[in-house]
């Protein structure tokens, strides 16, 4: 059985509780979003955005992650292609974030 | 005597002007206002101006004859904000400002620069931006002798001012090709960031058909990294090309450098405020109006109108030591211009996307929600005249500043 089928999602697919988020769904959201295995460098990104969506209550924008990690925006596009910060929202269970308004 | 300070004196920060200007007893207060430029610009305007539909005339008025005669205007640079000792240091003669409140209203300027060979080779050749009177008039001198090509829309990132104006833009722009007779020469290409026409899903289905349905091509989850003036291409960070013979962008959007050099804002130069009483996370003398704030809804001139009765409550409320109220709700109200004297309406709010439905009467209109219609573009051509002998002097107009559900099919 997916991981998934257990957690709360949205209409778009993000996890609605950060607090239902484990590693091991992270891989399988992972997955999903054509990243086969999280390496090193993308788990720094992840936990940088769970740290950040802690504090101020929402996923971080690309800028805040560059800014926050030292990443540059190509390396982070190379890690999470396309849509770096939502991809990153999503696989770290939290919302899309703001700034899409 | 106190002072009540407002920096910019745009939208924003002339409709602050001119309702504390009502508020404030003059034996008490002194209310002053400061602004580097003497012009103010309707920028909702700027849209029509490639097109030959707005000349720059009719988009540019004096600043002074929107501040009223007991507000101190200073035309001058700010260097520096220092909200600790609450003061503010003018560029101009040195001047230091100690205030008692300060209203920020420093606006959102666009920054090609911080985009990799934008700003460089072709600037204002056959690269244009809209957002500046400079960009839309020379946008319009090389649209007046096109012969048709390959017209490529870019938005470089979110959030930008005006959400919808780059749609706007693009049916303009294939309303002025058919008025031309040259539509079938020239290729429509709209590459953006998002995954889809528009941030929200609902209007973002249906404005995505109109891009369809005008022959416009979509290309989403375009994320700019640099442009390649050799190739004439813009190139995203995982490296796909888009070719352009014309390019129009919508660059980087940041607030003031001023926010920056002062530690006040964010990592876009947004000053934080509590997005439902709107005053600064901070400093709690300190407010925002409009998107010189990072508050999560649209950077445009409608919603600093519906922030406008809720700053000045709770600024009220504030100088007489009561708690601010959390009524901002993140209300936006934008007229898309759709081309063909046609229009469509959007209305939402922080919680509740744009709609079907009728505006502002429920049932009755005269304006329809999220559907084309003649009424809507009137709307938005008279909007111009309600903006400079209404709105900016603080007027009332006739609806509430938060969003309502009546009228509305959910």
């Amino acid at each position: 059985m997916s991981l998934l089928e257990t957690v709360a999602l949205n209409d778009e697919g993000f996890m609605t509780n950060p607090d239902e988020w484990t590693k091991e769904l992270a891989m399988e959201i992972a997955r999903g979003e054509g990243i086969a295995e999280l390496t090193e460098d993308h788990w720094k990104i992840i936990e940088f955005c769970r740290a950040n969506a802690e504090s101020s209550g929402a996923a971080p924008t690309l800028r805040q992650i560059t800014k926050g990690t030292g990443i540059s925006t190509k390396e982070l596009f190379a890690l999470y292609p396309k849509g770096p910060a939502k991809k990153v929202a999503k696989i770290s269970g939290l919302g899309k974030p703001e700034g899409c308004v | 005597m106190k002072t009540f300070l407002i920096l910019g004196a745009g939208t924003g920060g002339t409709m602050v002007a001119n309702k504390m200007a009502h508020e404030l007893d003059p034996q008490e207060w002194r209310i002053v206002i400061v602004d580097k430029f003497e012009t103010h610009y309707y920028q909702p305007g700027f849209l029509f101006i490639p097109f030959g539909i707005y000349t720059p005339s009719d988009v540019t008025k004096p600043k002074r004859d929107f501040i009223p005669h007991n507000v101190e205007y200073i035309l001058s640079d700010i260097e520096l904000i220092e909200p600790d000792k609450n003061r503010v240091l003018l560029t101009k003669e040195d001047k230091v400002i100690n205030y008692d409140y300060l209203v920020v209203a420093t606006g959102t300027q666009i920054h090609p620069e911080e985009t990799e060979g934008m700003a460089e080779d072709g600037w204002y050749e056959n690269k244009f931006d809209f957002y500046t009177i400079e960009g839309a008039t020379a946008l319009s001198r090389f649209l007046k002798f096109w012969k048709g090509g390959r017209m490529v829309v870019n938005v470089t990132e979110m959030p930008i001012k005006c959400p919808v104006a780059p749609l706007e833009f693009l049916f303009l722009a294939d309303w002025f090709f058919h008025e031309r007779g040259i539509r079938d020469n020239v290729e429509i290409i709209f590459a953006t960031p998002l995954d889809g026409a528009f941030t929200k899903p609902r209007a973002s289905a249906i404005l995505g058909d109109m891009l369809d349905q005008k022959g416009i091509h979509l290309v989403p989850e375009f994320n700019i990294g640099w442009a390649d003036n050799d190739k004439q291409a813009i190139v995203s960070w995982d490296e796909q090309d888009v070719e352009y013979d014309l390019l129009v962008t919508i660059p980087t959007n940041m607030g003031a450098e001023v926010i920056d050099r002062s530690g006040m804002g964010d990592e876009l130069n947004y000053v934080p405020i509590d997005k439902h009483t709107l005053q600064s996370n901070k400093w709690e003398n300190v407010w925002v109006i409009g998107d010189a704030g990072n508050a999560p809804t649209s950077k445009a001139g409608s919603v600093a109108h519906f922030m406008l009765d809720v700053l000045i409550e709770n600024v009220l409320r504030h100088m007489e030591g009561l708690e601010p109220l959390p009524k901002f709700d993140g209300h936006a109200n934008c007229y898309i211009e759709s081309g063909f004297e046609k229009g469509i309406l959007i209305d939402f709010n922080y919680d509740v996307e744009p709609l079907p439905g009728k505006f502002p009467l429920p049932g009755f209109g005269p304006f329809s929600l999220l559907k084309e219609s003649a009424a809507n573009h009137w709307g938005k051509m008279a909007f111009r005249w309600i903006y400079w002998n209404i709105l900016l002097k603080g007027g009332e107009m006739p609806f509430e500043s938060q969003m309502t559900m009546a009228g509305k099919w959910a």
